[in-house]
């Protein structure tokens, strides 16, 4: 297992290198001086655009550009942005609202998804049945922008129950109705997904002995049915952590929430390839880990599931 | 701002009571509660594209913090946009028209305690025209005497290969300190309106410790306006409050102001209606569709004239739009009215000239029957032109909101000439500004300018004189040039007026761009204000901000 882990890890180097190696020169390669918009409809002095260009290495090819750029980021300096702000700081501030975001959707999205997952596997056809394949394909329909807008309105400009844009520094009450929204399209995947792992399982030869064994039905279904039907499900909620890190752009704007998703896109936006490219780099670890996790689950729902 | 919520019952609640006692007094005590450092007045903003040093910053959301926090020689006041003493005591000029001899008031002093004196804005401006430093204004300081030597002109142009040569001098010749409080600017060659100009940003004073610890001041700049700055946090919040030793006359009465980023217009726009946020810049389009904005926010929405237009700009550098007759062929096959009334609701006044039609000593008509609609004469000039072959692509950047009007103008142009006119969509507007300042536009391409200062030759000379730091319509005319140059060196600013009129007509004969309208600006309140102007520049004036009395 420690060979395992630390086989993966090793694994993280060249990924780390390759996929920031990729942002770096997508970000840069953008056609267009990114200092020319900078100073309005008049346009910017000579001086200036060469004095930034100097400062982010842009009169350097591009591996050069990159290698210096890289061993800036190992000494832990992310570097600044156009307006001067270290892009240090720039995260510090949005990661933790982003990751209280993303945990509150996680826990949403797994607890009310797995939850309706099992009841319907288990009362089979029938009403809940019908009415929770109906809701999961109205969440998935939805788009997040619009339940995003709607809830906004409704709860917040119209019945006032929640403050329509979420404060800078947010408590988790403020953060519950965005994590919801944000959830919801990965709850009505869970819900599905539960529901058709159970559906396999139910027949399975194990399940019928241990019926036959005289197992209570509650021992049943939450030992051995579960464990082996949740492990698609974990896996799927494991990369789906990562998604939510860096992919509530739509909720994060709808709420106002000043989070990784937005600063990514505003970064993007105004060709800032600093911002970009430190934030992506957190991202892709967050990625790695949160699959080394999922990998190390299975083995404690599957013993047969066994590494090197 | 989740106190607020409970403010407003509590107030109502103490209110009562007063009211129920019989004690009177007014509830006075809602008035002192809003506008602190513990509730500000909160206003919508973005995140600058600088870094907040007055010479190296130029977009809006940069300004909105940078004007209340800092004072020139003159200001302009936020409603009529006209300049007026500020920090400048009397600036008196000398027969040759060339010297201007500044005196500025005594007891000012910086947020941290500094005297300002003349030193510190002939140093600031220095800093701000001296090339090595890269300051996004150095060209606002291009006509006082020594500027070629700080910073000396690429020669073949921005786009060439060349790199312009190293500077020869420091500090520009035209600048002298006479004493604490007096210091003369002596410029290349008489420029009558140039007083007017000091109004800009580029021009405030800057106190030693920028100098001696740029790092800090960054961070945490130091200002002599009226606003000093409090605390930050990137990407989410700034904080201004009230200096309270402030000397000019637009003190302003908050005691906070807090500008929170709004990454969606839609979300401010939510929040202005729910009472999160005090005032709001702008409105979504989608609120702006039959006048929806104005029904939702009633007495609280903003609506008043801007000093900017929007033009279409001819590439005149192309083959095709050397011939004026084409050039006015396109002007007068645009119903300017109709797309005002039906993309715009009207928020919008049709131009008949280059110059916005607010800005004070401006010329009317400038464009005269080109800025009509007058399908016939169209077809007829086009004609003349020998026609139109292929398509006419306009273009736009895609990231501002752009595309209905220009589709509309689209739509106009084909329809009247009964040409294939097409749609270029630029992603972004760093992209298009490059293009533009590379002469790469292949059809006309649109254009906005919002006023520097208050004469109407700020939307000329940039624009439209051979080699303007804003001309990309490649357009050259002697006699503009020519008149514009009689203009700078008149008597009076009324007479220079006069002749930037002229200059102005004389766009009316070569049409180099197409004045198409100017959009208001559009803004709203919260009931906690009774007044918060919005500056001609669409940016909030904080000094004009007043806390709402609470109502019985």
């Amino acid at each position: 297992m420690g060979r395992y882990i630390l086989r993966r890890l090793l694994q993280l180097i060249p990924v780390f290198i390759g996929t920031t190696f990729i942002i770096y020169a997508l970000v840069w390669a953008i056609p267009g001086n990114p200092f020319a918009g900078m100073c309005g409809p008049r346009g910017c002095p000579q001086a200036f655009i060469e004095q930034m260009s100097q400062q982010y290495n842009l009169d350097e090819p591009l591996p050069v550009q990159y290698v210096l750029y890289l061993g800036q980021l190992l000494t832990g300096n992310f570097g600044e942005t156009f307006n001067g702000i270290e892009v240090s700081t720039l995260i510090q501030n949005a990661y933790p609202v982003t990751l209280k975001l993303a945990t509150i959707a996680l826990i949403v999205e797994a607890v009310v998804g797995i939850a309706a997952g099992i009841l319907t596997a288990l009362r089979g056809k029938g009403f809940v049945d019908n009415l929770v394949l109906a809701a999961t394909l109205f969440l998935i329909a939805v788009p997040v922008f619009v339940s995003g807008f709607v809830l906004q309105v409704v709860l917040g400009v119209q019945l006032e129950w929640i403050q329509p844009s979420v404060g800078s520094d947010p408590a988790i009450g403020e953060l519950i109705v965005p994590g919801i929204v944000l959830g919801s399209l990965s709850m009505a995947y869970i819900a599905r997904l539960t529901r058709t792992a159970m559906f396999e399982n139910k027949r399975a030869d194990y399940i019928r002995t241990a019926t036959a064994k005289g197992l209570a039905p509650k021992r049943v279904v939450g030992i051995h049915m579960l464990r082996n039907s949740l492990i698609p499900v974990i896996t799927f909620i494991g990369t789906d952590f990562g998604a939510l890190m860096g992919g509530a752009i739509v909720t994060e704007g709808v709420f106002n929430i000043h989070g990784i998703g937005g600063l990514v896109f505003n970064a993007i936006q105004t060709q800032e390839g600093v911002t970009v490219t430190g934030v992506v780099t957190l991202l892709v670890i967050v990625y790695l880990l949160m699959n080394l996790l999922v990998d190390i689950l299975y083995a404690a729902l599957d013993p047969r599931i066994r590494y090197d | 701002m989740r106190k607020r919520r409970m403010v407003a019952p509590v107030a109502a609640t103490l209110a009562v009571g007063l009211l129920a006692s019989a004690c009177g007094g007014g509830g006075g005590g809602v008035t002192e509660a809003t506008g602190t450092l513990k509730d500000p007045i909160t206003v919508q903003w973005g995140e600058p594209q600088s870094e907040l040093v007055p010479t190296n910053s130029n977009d809006t959301f940069g300004s909105q913090v940078l004007n209340p926090m800092f004072t020139g020689l003159i200001e302009y006041t936020p409603k009529s946009f006209e300049a007026r003493n500020a920090m400048a005591k009397s600036i008196a000029l000398s027969k040759d028209k060339k010297t201007y001899t500044v005196e500025i008031k005594q007891g000012w002093k910086f947020h941290n305690g500094e005297e300002v004196t003349a030193d510190n804005f002939v140093r600031a401006w220095n800093y701000g025209a001296y090339a090595p430093n890269g300051q996004q204004n150095a060209a606002m300081f291009n006509r006082i005497q020594g500027y070629k030597e700080v910073h000396p002109a690429d020669p073949d142009g921005e786009s060439g290969p060349k790199k312009p040569p190293k500077p020869t001098a420091k500090k520009m010749s035209g600048l002298k300190v006479v004493d604490d409080h007096t210091f003369t600017i002596t410029l290349q060659d008489p420029f009558s309106v140039f007083p007017t100009k000091l109004g800009y940003q580029a021009f405030v004073p800057l106190p030693d410790t920028f100098f001696t610890n740029r790092e800090k001041f960054v961070d945490h700049p130091v200002g002599n306006g009226p606003y000093k700055f409090e605390s930050r946090t990137p990407s989410e919040s700034l904080t201004l409050t009230r200096y309270k030793d402030y000397k000019g006359e637009d003190a302003g009465s908050v005691d906070a102001v807090k500008l929170l980023v709004y990454n969606k217009v839609l979300t401010a726009y939510q929040d202005l209606k729910s009472g999160n946020v005090d005032v709001i810049n702008t409105i979504p389009t989608s609120a702006l569709a039959n006048g929806r904005w104005k029904q939702e926010l009633g007495e609280r929405a903003i609506s008043r004239e801007r000093m900017g237009i929007t033009v279409l700009n001819l590439p005149m550098y192309q083959e095709k739009f050397k011939d004026p007759n084409l050039r006015k062929a396109l002007s007068l096959a645009i119903d300017r009215k109709k797309i005002v009334k039906q993309v715009f609701n009207g928020e919008a006044t049709v131009a008949d000239g280059w110059s916005a039609p607010g800005i004070p000593g401006r010329t009317d008509g400038a464009c005269g029957q080109w800025c009509t609609y007058n399908p016939s004469k169209a077809k007829e000039l086009l004609k003349k032109a020998g026609g139109f072959e292929g398509t006419l692509t306009l273009s736009y950047n895609a990231d501002g909101a752009h595309k209905q009007w220009m589709t509309a103008v689209a739509g106009s142009i084909r329809d009247t000439l009964g040409i294939k006119v097409g749609l270029n969509a630029v992603p972004t507007f760093s992209t298009y500004q490059d293009q533009m300042d590379n002469n790469e536009m292949v059809g006309p391409f649109r254009y906005g300018w919002v006023a520097d200062y208050p004469t109407p030759r700020t939307f000329l000379k940039p624009l439209y004189s051979t080699g303007g730091s804003a001309n990309n319509t490649g357009y050259s005319s002697k006699k503009f040039d020519d008149l514009i140059a009689q203009g700078d060196q008149a008597a009076s600013v009324k007479k220079a007026n006069e002749l930037y009129g002229k200059a102005e007509q004389q766009l009316g004969k070569d049409l180099p761009s197409i004045p198409l309208f100017t959009q208001t600006v559009k803004g709203a309140k919260s009931n906690r204000l009774a007044e918060g102007t919005l500056n001609t520049r669409t940016n909030p004036a904080i000094t004009t901000f007043k806390v709402a009395e609470p109502q019985q």
